[in-house]
This record gives C-alpha cells, structure tokens and sequence, in this order.
C-alpha cells in the first residue's frame, strides 16, 4: 500500500536536488532556472499527494495554479536572459554587477 | 497493492534519477533532454495519484512547452558553456551542508508527520469517485474558482507581453511599415506635376 510518506519523502528529495542545483550551477543561469522548475514541481507532488491522501480537490486546483505560474515564469526569465545575452554577450550570473549589489 | 508500489517505485526512481542529471550534466541541453524526463515520471505519479487531468496537463505545458522553450534559448544563444562552467569543488561543500541542513529538517518534519482523518471544507470539494478527474475539476473551476481561473489567464496573458516587449528588437536597417505616415501623407507634398516639352528631357 501506498502511504503518503513515500511521496513526503519523494518530494522533499526533489526539492533538495533543486536547492542543490542552484548551489552547485551558480554561474549558469538556464540550470538555475531548470532547478527552480524541480522545486516548483515538487512543491506539485505534494499538494496532489496530499489531495489525493485527504479526499479533497483543492490541493489539485493550487496545483493547477502553480503551473500557471511556473510557465509565466519561465517564459518571462528566458526573455529576461535572451535580453541580457543580447547586452552582455554572456549569460554568467558575476557579469549582472550594473546595481552593484 | 503489489503492482501499485512497484510502479510508485519506477516512476519516483524516474523522477529522482533524472532530476540528479539536470543538476549534475555538464551540457545544457542535455540538462533540458533530463527534465523532460523528470517530467514525465512526475507525470506518472499523477495519474497513480488520480489526477490524470494534471499529469496531462504536465506533459502538455512542461514538456510541450516550458522545456521546449529552454532547449530554443539553449540553442540560440550560441553561449560558450566552457567558459562559464564553475568547478564543482568550490560550491559542493556549501551545497552539501545546506541540503543536509533542509534534510534534517524536512526529516523531522515528515517522519512523525499524521495526516488529518478527513478534510475540513465544502462538500462539492471532496473528491468524487464517480466522476472522472477532469469533469470534477471542471464543475468546480468555473463555478467555485472563477476568479482565480481569471486572474491566472491575465497572468499569463501579461506574462506573453512582456516576453514580447522584452525580446523585440527594433532594427534601424529594416524598413517597416508607419500607418500613421501614410494616413498623414498630403497628396500636395507628394506629387509632383511638371511640364515637359516634347524631344526634352527632364
């Protein structure tokens, strides 16, 4: 049987491994944005684990919103970086220094 | 319950497996060719979980898509992937510690974690299994939901124009058609009538 702990876990994992990728690629910006769309999805699994674990189909709507979102996001980072790739010649995140942050 | 567990086990394997490469594979596009892989696992484990609606529309935005929208940027943009690849040593030690750190406590959270007996919450929100997936998202998507299922189409609808707005590039060597100009144009200043004389030029 199935208990929700397996996907708890599964979940949790995939989160890590996108916490870690941003670590791990901090200089390439197209893996960073990859690792944010693993941590979107396992943020995905839990909520359809827990409703399908629960009975309730709210957790499946979010779940639908969340997707919204993500796709909005990838769409406007990928246009942000083409943007940048166009001003800098590069995609390295140490040549976005103009705000001096 | 055998053959349920076994295909939680394939597809999770899938999912975990593949999502190590994304972060891991030296070449972009590889990374992009493991996420679509990612993604169909993760789809996999919707459809055990009974949201079939979802793991197609997974497949459908995510590998139709956002993942063919990465591998487009990856291709185009000509980047030099030598040059900016960071040595694995310098950042795997502080990775290490912090995904160790969230483990521990994600850990602690989930390993006494008891879910609740029963959802709390309207009646028409539990899920039926006599309906399909799809109809019963449907049925409260466009009644219960209205205004967020609007709100997240002006999402997108904004999110369309400023990737627009942001990647239009107006070239100057091009020549493009100025509706205003040519409303505004006066036939006096455009025409030209001159009187030539036989066996002359102008």
């Amino acid at each position: 049987m199935i208990e929700i702990q397996h996907f708890l876990v599964l979940s949790s994992l995939l989160f890590l491994i996108g916490v870690f990728g941003i670590f791990l690629n901090r200089k390439n910006v197209i893996i960073i944005l990859m690792s944010i769309e693993l941590i979107l999805l396992a943020v995905n699994i839990n909520f359809v684990s827990f409703s399908y674990f629960l009975g309730d189909l709210k957790g499946q709507i979010f779940s639908l919103f969340v997707l919204t979102v993500a796709a909005a996001e990838a769409a406007i980072g990928l246009a942000i970086l083409v943007c940048f790739f166009r001003n800098k010649g590069s995609i390295a995140v140490d040549d976005a220094n103009v705000m001096k942050g | 319950m055998q053959p349920l567990i076994l295909a939680y086990y394939f597809f999770a394997g899938i999912t975990l497996f593949s999502a190590l490469f994304v972060v891991l594979s030296r070449n972009p596009v590889h990374s992009v060719l493991w996420l679509i892989l990612t993604f169909f696992g993760a789809s996999g484990l919707f459809i055990l979980l009974g949201a079939e609606f979802l793991a197609l529309i997974l497949m459908i935005v995510y590998v139709g898509a956002v993942a063919v929208l990465f591998m487009f940027v990856v291709m185009m943009l000509n980047i030099n992937f030598k040059e900016i690849k960071s040595r694995l040593t310098k950042y795997l030690p502080l990775g290490i510690l912090i995904g160790l750190v969230l483990f521990v406590e994600l850990g602690l959270v989930f390993g006494d974690f008891v879910p609740a007996l029963s959802p709390k919450g309207d009646k028409n929100l539990l899920i039926n299994e006599e309906i399909e997936n799809t109809r019963q998202l449907g049925l409260v998507l466009y009644t219960d939901f209205i205004i967020y299922f609007q709100l997240a189409g002006i999402v997108l609808l904004i999110a369309m124009l400023g990737a627009i707005v942001l990647t239009h590039q107006r070239r100057k060597d091009v020549k493009k058609q100025d509706i205003l100009t040519q409303i505004y144009r006066d036939p006096d200043n455009s025409i030209e009538l001159k009187d030539i004389k036989p066996g002359q030029g102008l």
